[in-house]
């Protein structure tokens, strides 16, 4: 638990650098299209699966390393496991992909890759992870939809 | 110029929907998907396409694919429970009186022969199961074939003998058949070519060519070359060679789910996961051994998601449907002006 005010403040402060709102966010006639930012918005508070810490703290997912073509319905993620042989990539990647499936429109064409070079079995996991066939099979096995739902979920503070 | 005209939409399913396949006859077809039941569609009085049935509690979790037995009084189910059911309506109503247990995880796919001797099923367990059919509701399994080295995604039989081909995310096709000397069912040839998961396969009429599709955006065409052919193919151990002779490439922009060669007309339907359908010909001029096919419609946003399943009509000639991700089932008929 967070003791005091100030605390819970150091604690939101941590967790929202570099998020300046902007003008054009105030502006309720600007058509607001699905961008970078809205998509990281999206990832950023996703738990890792071993550690206290959310995806953007531990550098996995980054601003830089999403694309979003709204013409196109494509949302292209690159994310960097924490080690080059991390067990929990798969799931890490699924938990990326499950949560934009729940909140992006289903018209959006998501896809989520090892950021090039950082993972040995890069090639196996992007496989998976753009397998839609496995993708749903996963979802529907109960003990690994826990362990992506607790992923997801938003951390209790303390 | 060719086109596609919509003739209905159809909803009933909660979420994706995986595949349709059209009874024998042409009157009715079943569907399958997220939702764990199979439904049965026909037509109405007003000539409306209709739900008619709707199968539940045979599996536990999403049905995959159905198949329809050759003499269409049968009704083979494959599900991600692990499970192939066997539907029939001796009762007078659908009921499931065999389920096929076996495979250690999803089975992906299912089909008849067309003797309807056999069934096969395959599985993410990486095998191919052949199951003969005995009398009163026994299927013996036959042989459990383990030649691929990672997930199986579809299976189809050759259209008049009990050939068996099989697609994987190991990216090959394998082909399988029964070896009357040793009466055990081997893998008689291994197609390689395409660079990624080859998600299904569907065979011309007569059986002598193979059309796949995969997650590498292409399709293939691969011809069969029996022993002691014209054009001097070497074979090896009597077995025939499947060559491929023709790639479409450059055409779909997303991984093709689904191909289907219509025997009555010669077309070549794909489902994309661009949400497209798209119809194929094969150029007359071209020679047997370098074939040309054209792109002679293209329906973009055929579906609001990805495009699962093309299936033609076996009776009515130009009659397609199709299934996808958004949940919706499309009648279409293919009209070449």
């Amino acid at each position: 638990m967070l003791k005091s005010q100030r605390e819970y403040q150091e604690f939101w402060v941590v967790n929202n650098k570099n998020r300046l709102i902007t003008q054009e966010e105030y502006d309720d006639t600007i058509v607001d299209e699905f961008d970078q930012r809205e998509i990281f918005d999206i990832i950023r508070s996703i738990n890792d699966p071993e550690h206290p810490l959310t995806l953007e703290e531990l550098h996995v997912v980054t601003e830089n390393l999403i694309s979003v073509d709204n013409a196109k319905n494509d949302v292209c993620i690159k994310f960097t496991p924490t080690i080059p042989h991390c067990s929990m990539a798969t799931v890490i990647g699924l938990s990326i992909r499950v949560k934009l499936l729940r909140c992006l429109p289903s018209r959006f064409k998501v896809k989520v890759e090892v950021n090039p070079g950082t993972h040995n079995a890069e090639c196996q996991i992007n496989k998976q992870l753009a397998d839609k066939e496995r993708v749903a099979a996963a979802l529907e096995n109960s003990n690994l939809i826990k362990v992506v739902n607790q992923c997801i979920a938003p951390r209790h503070l303390g | 110029m060719a086109k596609l005209e919509l003739i209905q939409t159809l909803k009933k399913d909660n979420g994706r929907v995986w595949n349709v396949s059209w009874h024998p006859k042409g009157d009715a077809f079943a569907t399958c998907g997220e939702d764990r039941c199979i439904r049965i569609w026909a037509k109405d009085l007003l000539g409306k396409w209709s739900n008619k049935v709707v199968l539940t509690d045979g599996h536990k979790r999403t049905i995959r694919q159905i198949s329809w037995s050759p003499c269409g009084n049968f009704l083979a189910s494959a599900s991600f429970d692990a499970t192939t059911c066997i539907w029939d309506k001796q009762s007078g109503e659908f009921e499931c009186n065999a389920t096929l247990e076996g495979h250690e995880n999803e089975v992906k796919s299912v089909a008849w022969s067309s003797s309807g001797q056999y069934l096969g099923t395959c599985s993410r367990d990486k095998s191919v199961w052949v199951w003969e059919v005995a009398e009163e509701n026994e299927y013996e399994c036959a042989a459990v074939l383990n030649a691929h080295t990672q997930d199986v995604k579809k299976i189809v039989w050759h259209p008049t003998q009990e050939l068996l081909a099989s697609a994987s995310y190991d990216n090959t096709i394998k082909i399988f058949k029964e070896d009357n000397s040793c009466d055990d069912w081997v893998c008689c040839a291994t197609l390689t070519g395409h660079d990624s998961t080859v998600w299904s396969l569907s065979f011309e009429g007569n059986g002598s060519r193979l059309a796949s599709c995969s997650d590498d955006c292409t399709v293939k065409i691969w011809k069969e070359y029996t022993p002691g052919n014209p054009e001097g193919i070497s074979t090896s151990d009597n077995n025939s060679v499947w060559k491929c002779v023709c790639t479409i490439s450059g055409v779909h922009t997303r991984t093709v789910y689904d191909i289907n060669w219509c025997p009555l007309s010669g077309l070549i339907a794909t489902a994309c996961g661009d949400n497209s359908i798209r119809i194929f010909k094969e150029d007359s001029d071209s020679g047997p051994n370098a074939p040309t096919f054209n792109l002679i419609c293209n329906v973009e946003k055929a579906h609001n998601e990805d495009v699962n399943c093309v299936a033609w009509n076996p009776v009515v000639k130009d009659l397609l449907a199709s299934c996808s991700d958004d949940g919706e089932i499309k009648l279409w008929n293919f009209v070449d002006s």
